[in-house]
């Protein structure tokens, strides 16, 4: 038997920061996602565990501003992508500027630096992968996906998802079904 | 949280028989922006080796070309995806056919990139930023690499 899940990546992350920080004691707060307020100072030797502990999971301590920056601006575009309402009509610079308190020219060229994308492309990117989520885990019609992501028709839906990825939303859904309905063959090994 | 930057060269692999291809392949990896450590090995047989080798440092991407002398880059491709160890290392594949058919059927058996192998050096370095960037996107946003497809 096969399960098909969905989970949250950021109820995740929230649980295994939790308990990491429990573990060693620390008086703290989660303020947002990435983003913890520790409410003391704390030794070297416990920052180096928490990292230690954290790694496990492919979580990092980001240490540098400029890293922190671009995490802070990655967040605000998922969140801003994965509402569960439509997604803002505002302008998305003015959006991003307001959110992260910096001009927006400014997080426009910090963000291409460090990332070696631009916020746009990010933006589609993580558009178009809410948009394969959608697909491969509800019942939406591509026109309630369309209009869910803001995209002013199925058309316009379309033509960025092919865009981005290279095939189309129902060349996607076809490779997703076939990957899931393939018989997985067996190691050689597995039958003696 | 995750990692934003990339301060490590990326680790890629080529699998290729065309040495003007793996030269080619090379070069573009030089002349582009972001920093990569790149090996190649010449069929199927050398990759499979190279991969199941005691100790030896995985690629992050890999790099197929589909006809390959000894083992064709299909059978590598589905041989890959059956090993634990191994499953996770992003595939891009790397071929001259452009054939609809072939390109779905790679993406079924798990290839996460298909790229028509261009015949312009600029062509070629702006496809394997794209590729590699990409890549980085799933490796440090928290993307869900099962549904990472791109046809180039």
């Amino acid at each position: 038997m096969k399960l098909y899940i969905k989970y949250n990546i950021n109820a995740i992350c929230k649980k295994i920061l939790e308990e990491q920080l429990d573990k060693l004691d620390l008086n703290y707060s989660v303020t947002g996602f990435g983003e913890v307020d520790i409410k003391e100072n704390v030794s070297n030797e416990k920052l180096k565990q928490l990292g230690v502990g954290l790694n496990d999971y492919g979580i990092e301590i980001v240490e540098s501003h400029k890293s922190i920056l671009v995490q802070k601006i990655k967040d605000a575009i998922t969140e801003m992508v994965y509402l569960e309402e439509k997604l803002p009509t505002s302008k998305i610079s003015s959006y991003l500027a307001d959110k992260i308190g910096h001009s927006y020219g400014y997080i426009y060229n910090l963000f291409s630096e460090v990332t070696h994308t631009s916020i746009g492309n990010y933006i589609i990117l993580q558009k178009t992968e809410r948009a394969k989520q959608l697909m491969t885990t509800t019942e939406l019609t591509f026109t309630e996906i369309a209009w869910k992501l803001n995209y002013s028709s199925v058309a316009h839906f379309s033509n960025q998802f092919k865009n981005a990825t290279g095939i189309t939303p129902t060349a996607f859904q076809r490779i997703m079904n076939k990957r899931r309905n393939k018989v997985p063959t067996p190691e050689p090994s597995e039958n003696s | 949280m995750q990692s934003t930057t990339q301060n490590e060269p990326i680790q890629i692999l080529l699998a290729d028989d065309d040495p003007d291809d793996r030269l080619f392949f090379k070069d573009a990896f030089e002349e582009i922006k972001i920093k990569t450590n790149v090996q190649t090995v010449n069929d199927g047989v050398q990759l499979m080796e190279y991969l199941t080798k005691e100790g030896v440092t995985l690629p992050q991407v890999l790099f197929l070309d589909l006809n390959m002398p000894r083992k064709t880059g299909m059978d590598c491709l589905k041989e890959i995806k059956r090993i634990d160890k191994l499953k996770d290392i992003a595939i891009a594949i790397y071929s001259t056919s452009s054939s609809e058919e072939d390109i779905e059927e790679t993406f079924v058996s798990g290839a996460n990139v298909y790229i028509k192998k261009p015949s312009d050096f600029n062509a070629l370095k702006k496809i394997l930023s794209e590729v590699v960037t990409t890549n980085l996107q799933y490796q440090t946003s928290g993307l869900n690499r099962d549904n990472f497809i791109l046809n180039l």
